[in-house]
């Protein structure tokens, strides 16, 4: 017994330094930018650069529309699925499971083919266009998650009892989604929405080859090109993410009290 | 895949019964689902399928497998090849680690609030990777990383002059290990939370060594997911590309940066090979999914 301990001592410590180590140089390096003390001015620049502004903008409305368009897919279908189509969910699963399989890569060199500004839906022939067509990527790569997510809220609910009470008193199908379904699995929808904003803030793969100003390809070009900035960026990228799983962790310690409610 | 996926949906609507006999409007049974099927169709699908039937066909349209044939030649086996033992070694280092580490955290009698640090980590760690990924190594192994810089200083240790470069297959497996081994300590710890203690006890009572109730009882049931996972992690560093691509550029040559360089610049001179290239990928992915859903159904079995 006291052995083992030893061990789960030892690999948790080894995994430790393996972990933190490349946290706290990259921190070192990101407050070396002035010569001989460490400072902030690394970070002062970057935060300052209205480049690093407008891509990061740019990427937090993308992941905005991105998550909405998510929701406006997973919600209803997963709703339906549970309900009416159980048979299908094999096939659905299976198609959410798909962006796992098909590299990113692979899938937007599929829309450059398909919708470029010749095609009959000429999806890159505009900014606009385009802008859209990498929110609708983005949604097809967090399309696991997000569907993973709500479905797993909508088993700890009682979608039929709550459909046929909604019907009861009058409630079309758009009004019971809106406000009783969607409320009910709000948490476990927030869950997949935070985990789809980490995905899509630094991408790089699919802003970068459908060329559009994104946070992602904008690090990439300073990892290139500069030496101090890009370890500061490191470091907000870092804090970014955690606090989106960070997040999602506090989320899922209400999440039990709303399953609770409905009975 | 896709065509598989195609059928299925075929095969799904003829075999179903009609949910509900009291249901009088049959068709709005199908238009819940219907945005995400044309979702799905048109944004993951055809343009799968696009790609796939264009690494089948020549400039003027017509069905070949010249661009198959093309895919063997040097250049591109070659990335092939390295693309894969990356994947691989990142893949299994990462699953043997986290699996010590999720044994560690689990059954290592730690204590509580590192088993729950340790899985918010993993949380945000498997998430982390890209550029900011691939900055923080070459702040830590880089030619004036400080782990270089201090153990040649400390130690006397040049890593360099010892033929280690972070711009290597080496380099870029210990920088993937980073989001691979906290995805499979993700993964795999409801799997060994879900080792029954009976189990252990039932061992013992019969007369079982720890030795034993590992080798025979432990090791089977954790045995499928774990392989699972692996397929799984070898997938995920398959298709990565913006970690490599930022720590290397171009000049390690891995399949998925190959084919980025392909639609860029059409370096390879022939639209069609880049069509072969990313059916290779799709081949290679989605042959270990198979693997990994059919591993994951029978590990299943077991833990419920």
């Amino acid at each position: 017994m006291k052995a083992g301990k030893f061990w789960a001592w030892a690999v948790f410590i080894l995994g430790a330094a393996y972990f933190f180590i490349p946290l706290i140089a990259t921190v070192e390096f990101s407050l070396r930018m002035r010569r001989g003390v460490y400072s902030f001015d690394a970070y002062k620049v970057v935060l300052g650069d209205s480049q690093f502004q407008a891509t990061f903008i740019f990427s937090v409305v993308v992941a905005i529309f991105t998550i909405l368009l998510g929701v406006l897919i997973v919600v209803p279908t997963a709703y339906w699925i549970r309900l009416r189509l159980p048979q299908l969910r094999p096939v659905v699963e299976f198609i959410t499971l798909l962006p796992l399989v098909i590299p990113a890569i692979v899938i937007v060199f599929g829309y450059i083919r398909m919708y470029g500004s010749n095609s009959p839906l000429p999806f890159l022939g505009s900014n606009l266009g385009a802008n859209a067509l990498l929110v609708i990527g983005y949604a097809a790569l967090a399309l696991p998650y997000m569907y993973r997510a709500v479905d797993t809220g909508l088993r700890t609910i009682d979608v039929r009892t709550l459909t046929e009470a909604a019907q009861i008193l009058g409630a079309g199908w758009g009004t019971i989604i809106t406000r009783v379904i969607l409320p009910n699995v709000l948490i476990a929808v927030l869950s997949g929405a935070f985990l789809t904003f980490a995905i899509v803030i630094g991408e790089f793969t699919m802003a970068s080859l459908l060329n559009r100003p994104a946070f992602g390809p904008y690090l990439q070009n300073l990892v290139a090109n500069r030496a101090y900035e890009p370890a500061a960026l490191s470091i907000i990228a870092f804090a970014i993410t955690w606090g989106c799983m960070s997040l999602i962790q506090i989320l899922s310690r209400f999440a039990p009290k709303s399953a609770n409610r409905p009975n | 895949m896709t065509d598989l996926s195609l059928s299925n949906k075929a095969i799904a609507g003829k075999t179903a019964p009609p949910a509900e006999a009291r249901s009088l409007r049959l068709p709005t049974q199908w238009l819940g689902v219907t945005p995400f099927f044309i979702f799905a169709v048109m944004f993951l699908i055809l343009p799968t399928l696009y790609l796939m039937l264009g690494a089948f066909q020549n400039e003027a349209g017509e069905f070949t497998f010249a661009n198959i044939v093309a895919l063997f030649s040097a250049n591109i086996v070659a990335a092939y090849w390295i693309s894969i033992k990356v994947s691989l070694a990142s893949s299994l280092i990462g699953a043997f680690a986290g699996l010590a580490i999720a044994i560690a955290i689990v059954r290592g009698g730690l204590p509580d609030w590192i088993r729950s640090a340790t899985l918010t980590f993993s949380g945000v760690a498997s998430n982390f990777a890209g550029v900011p990924l691939a900055f923080a190594f070459i702040a830590t192994l880089g030619r004036l990383g400080l782990v270089t810089v201090l153990l040649n200083t400390l130690v006397g240790l040049n890593l360099y002059a010892h033929g280690f470069n972070l711009l290597s297959f080496w380099g870029l497996t210990i920088t993937y290990v980073y989001f691979q081994i906290p995805l499979m300590v993700v993964i795999i710890v409801p799997a060994i939370d879900g080792l029954k203690r009976e189990w252990g006890e039932a061992a013992a009572t019969l007369g079982a060594t720890q030795a034993q109730y590992w080798r025979m009882v432990v090791i089977p049931v954790l045995w499928p997911s774990f392989l699972g996972t692996v397929i799984l992690l070898f997938a995920n560093a398959f298709g990565a590309i913006a970690t490599a691509y930022a720590l290397t550029g171009s000049s390690l040559n891995i399949v998925p940066i190959l084919l980025y360089a392909q639609i860029r610049g059409d370096v390879l001179h022939n639209a069609h090979l880049g069509y072969a290239i990313a059916f290779g990928m799709i081949f290679i992915t989605g042959l270990a999914n198979i693997f990994y859903i059919w591993f994951r159904t029978r590990s299943e079995r077991w833990l419920k």
